[in-house]
């Protein structure tokens, strides 16, 4: 699997470099469909507070024309002084259903926890209303259990420039996956609070809090574990775009 | 007698091919130049090495050639703007014409078969929005209705520091939001909470949010520099006058994404000519001149003292400013920057005939909009490609016009004004009957420009008061065309996704889009319906667009038409100019990313050889 992650990234990264060659400028004929592509680092953070001290990112990018885009996306955390604890990519195809919104299918992998697990992804990502950033997404693991991740985030402007994030995540499987400790129902609900600083769209210094709660099973697996079931820890972060 | 024949024919021959007038050859040279505008030198895409380009001066009647050098590492164009001539001539490449490779020199040659002011510029890429422009006059054979001691051209622009246009459009493309730094913020909530109350604040947000839109969307682009001529308000472009003189003013707007409101405080502006036509003169104050299109105006400094040129950009961010002045070195003060302007629901898609001064917005519920189907106005339904709903659903298309108290959101959605009890606005924001400024100006006897919607934010408004033209006052002196009623219409519906920042033409981008097909001598009528939140300046190449004002014969014929959000405009051509064309938003960023189609006008014969 981490053989076919490389390949991706290498394809990823041959494509980008490929598109950034310096060319003429479009005739009038092909202008409107061109490529773009974005790359941001959403969060990278230290938590503190409760428990041990996290480092955790999220970041996701995409590359492609107004119907046809590839994207990724990566999350985890990884405490410090410990081994990783949680990493996930995304490897998606991305194209619109809707003025808003849009679809995504395609691979995620798990590298951690262990052992490692691969699921098919299925989602619908957009602009909800009252300017609600929304991800909701299906996976069905190569166990075959069957999980969903449901994300919503809005941008509250305090001043042009100082912006205050409140974020949810929830997930929550349909079936259980004991050798990944997750159980059947909701598993974990994260709620965050960041206050970022747009010094540029590209780079905007944060603080916040941010709490999470497991449930059910999966917290009985995390008691068994001698971890905590729900935490709230301060963060200090950077939002960035490449 | 064969040969006797033959001879004659010969002569005859000769003389026809011979030239009718003069034969002028002018040489262009396409390269790059440093300028400063902004406090640093910056490489600008340059025609004969200056920003903006030479002033081109033509006769009526010239057979004209013209040799373009291409000196840049990648293709280029000169396109004519507003000039009537063979499409093969017309420079847009991929449509008139491959494009002029690096180290070739292209050979443009054509009559100059009109008068008046117009411009030139690159139509490959981002070109034009680097520097690649100029303004093109071209002198009357017969005597003008008007007369003038001296005059000059203005050319105004806009220069981006810090972003080229491919880095622009990325941006945005990204983040349509990536350079609106004037967002409603909490502290804008907390004024309109004290102004209008906690609950209609949480409202009004509540429709915009709904909406997903920005009433505070008014320019896609910030950070620009304002240029007058190629200078900015410290470089202040002078020209000079003797007092008393009649100065003419030729007026460009060669601004890649910039509308600008112009003014001459302490003077009255005669406008005698728009996009080169002549127009009945019109006096005022103040005057909006939408990206690509001229005027021509005619002031009379009668002082011995500096006279400033202000053009003020739509969205309040800044100003072009050049002077007239008795001697160089004299400037008036800068003024501030009016107070931001904000669309209004107004200004928001098909809202033909709505009373907005009556309306209730607090009361409707956006929010259950997309699951609801109780308040949806079916009848409003029309003809259009189907939309789709942020629930995925799909509906087709509303047909705009007119319907009352019909509200069509930007996804399809349509639904009815349901209260009618007046209401506070928040600020910055005027609806009819709520602006007192509005009030104000009514009551001086100025009335509301009827190419806006009522109650729109962008409703121009004379700075110092008095007279803000509009296209209703703009008369042709001498029509090119017989009035005659148009064959058949043609809806061009402006559409587009500002989340995506993707415009469109009756919802269909540029590369997906089939050309839209004029027969050749058949007139038709373009109905122009604003969908979104933009004004978009659309822009004919090769025949005129006859711009209904209700002037019936003596509507002006223009190369470009600015349509404000939320309205409904008409104008009719004659399509008697055989070949391909481009059709297109002249705003760079919308043309770029797919407010574009091709016309093609084809001889009816031509369809039944086939």
């Amino acid at each position: 699997m981490n053989t076919s992650i490389r390949t991706v990234t290498l394809a990823a990264a041959l494509t980008v470099g490929a598109i950034l060659q310096p060319g003429s400028p479009a005739r009038a004929d092909a202008m409107d469909d061109a490529i773009y592509w974005h790359v941001q680092a959403e969060q990278v953070e230290m938590r503190t507070g409760e428990g041990t001290d996290t480092l955790a990112w999220e970041a996701d990018g995409w590359i492609g024309n107004d119907d046809h885009r590839l994207a990724f996306k990566t999350k985890g955390e990884n405490p410090i002084g410990k081994r990783l604890e949680k990493a996930e990519v995304q490897a998606l195809y991305r194209r619109p259903i809707s003025d808003f919104f849009d679809m995504n299918v395609g691979l995620r992998h798990n590298l951690r926890p262990d052992p490692d697990r691969t699921y098919a992804v299925l989602g619908i990502q957009g602009l909800a209303e009252q300017f609600i950033e929304t991800d909701a997404n299906l996976f069905v693991s190569e166990t075959g259990d069957v999980s969903a991740r449901l994300e919503a985030e809005v941008e509250w402007l305090l001043t042009q420039r100082l912006v205050l994030v409140p974020q949810a995540e929830a997930d929550l499987s349909f079936s259980e996956d004991r050798k990944i400790h997750s159980g059947a129902g909701i598993n974990t609900v994260e709620l965050g609070l960041r206050l970022k600083y747009e010094m540029r769209r590209e780079f905007a210094p944060y603080i916040g809090v941010h709490y999470e709660r497991k449930f059910g099973a999966t917290a009985n697996f995390a008691r068994d574990e001698g971890e905590d079931t729900s935490a709230v820890k301060f963060v200090t972060g950077l939002s960035f775009w490449l | 007698m064969r040969h006797l024949f033959r001879a004659a024919l010969a002569a005859a021959l000769t003389l026809s091919l011979a030239p009718p007038a003069w034969a002028g050859t002018y040489d262009l040279t396409i390269g790059k130049a440093a300028i400063n505008v902004a406090g640093r030198d910056q490489t600008a895409m340059t025609i004969n090495g200056t920003v903006p380009g030479p002033v081109l001066r033509f006769t009526e009647g010239e057979d004209l050639i013209i040799n373009v050098t291409n000196t840049l590492d990648e293709d280029t164009s000169i396109h004519w703007h507003g000039l009537i001539l063979p499409y093969q001539q017309d420079g847009v490449p991929g449509i008139s014409f491959p494009g002029i490779k690096p180290g070739e020199t292209f050979t443009y040659r054509f009559p100059a078969q009109q008068a008046g002011t117009y411009w030139y510029h690159s139509h490959s890429g981002g070109q034009e929005a680097v520097g690649m422009y100029g303004a093109l006059v071209i002198d009357p054979k017969a005597r003008e209705p008007f007369r003038y001691d001296r005059e000059y051209t203005v050319v105004l622009s806009d220069w981006h520091p810090d972003d080229s246009p491919r880095d622009i459009l990325m941006n945005l493309k990204r983040s349509a939001d990536y350079y609106n730094y004037q967002q409603r913020t909490l502290s804008t909530f907390l004024d309109d909470a004290e102004k209008m109350g906690l609950g209609r604040t949480l409202a009004d947000r509540a429709d915009w949010g709904s909406m997903r839109m920005v009433p505070a969307d008014i320019a896609d682009v910030s950070g620009y520099v304002f240029l007058m001529n190629g200078k900015n308000t410290d470089q202040n472009w002078t020209g000079l006058f003797k007092p008393g003189e009649r100065v003419r003013l030729r007026f460009v707007n060669a601004a890649a994404m910039t509308f600008f409101d112009v003014r001459m405080p302490g003077l009255k502006m005669t406008v005698v000519q728009a996009d080169g036509n002549n127009v009945r003169p019109v006096p005022v104050d103040e005057f909006r001149i939408a990206v690509a299109e001229t005027y021509d105006v005619i002031v009379r400094p009668t002082d011995a003292k500096a006279f400033s040129i202000l053009a003020e950009s739509m969205a309040r961010t800044g100003f072009a400013r050049g002077t007239l002045a008795p001697e160089m070195g004299m400037a008036a003060d800068l003024p501030p920057n009016r107070p931001k302007q904000f669309l209004t629901m107004a200004d928001m898609a098909g809202h033909g005939g709505m009373d907005h001064g009556s309306m209730d917005h607090g009361s409707m519920d956006h929010g259950a909009m997309p699951q609801k189907s109780a308040p949806m106005d079916h009848s409003a339904m029309g003809h259009g490609p189907t939309h789709t709903m942020p629930d995925g659903s799909t509906m087709a298309g509303a047909d705009h016009q007119g319907h009352g108290m019909t509200h069509t959101m930007p996804d399809g959605t349509v639904m009815k004004g349901e209260s009618h009890a007046g209401h506070a606005m928040p600020q910055g924001q005027s609806m009819a009957g709520m602006d007192h400024s509005a009030h104000g100006a009514m009551a001086s006897g100025d009335k509301d420009d009827p190419f806006y919607a009522p109650g729109s934010g962008l409703m121009p408004k004379a700075a110092e008061g008095g007279k803000f033209l509009s296209y209703a006052d703009l008369k042709a002196i001498k029509p090119l065309y017989p009035d005659r009623p148009a064959a058949r219409e043609i809806i061009v519906r402006l559409t587009g996704n500002m989340e995506r920042y993707v415009w469109s033409i009756n919802g269909v981008k540029y590369s997906d889009a089939e050309p839209i097909r004029l027969k050749y001598g058949e007139r038709v009528r373009f109905k122009f319906i604003n969908e979104t939140m933009m004004t978009h300046p659309m822009h004919l190449h090769g025949m005129w667009q006859i711009l209904d004002t209700g002037s019936g014969k003596y509507n002006p014929a223009k190369h470009t038409i600015s349509i404000a959000p939320g309205k409904t405009v008409e104008a009719d051509i004659e399509a008697d100019a055989e070949g391909q064309w481009a059709f297109h938003c002249h705003l760079m960023y919308h043309m770029a990313s797919g407010m574009f189609r091709k016309v093609v006008v084809e001889r009816e014969t031509a369809e039944v050889s086939r």
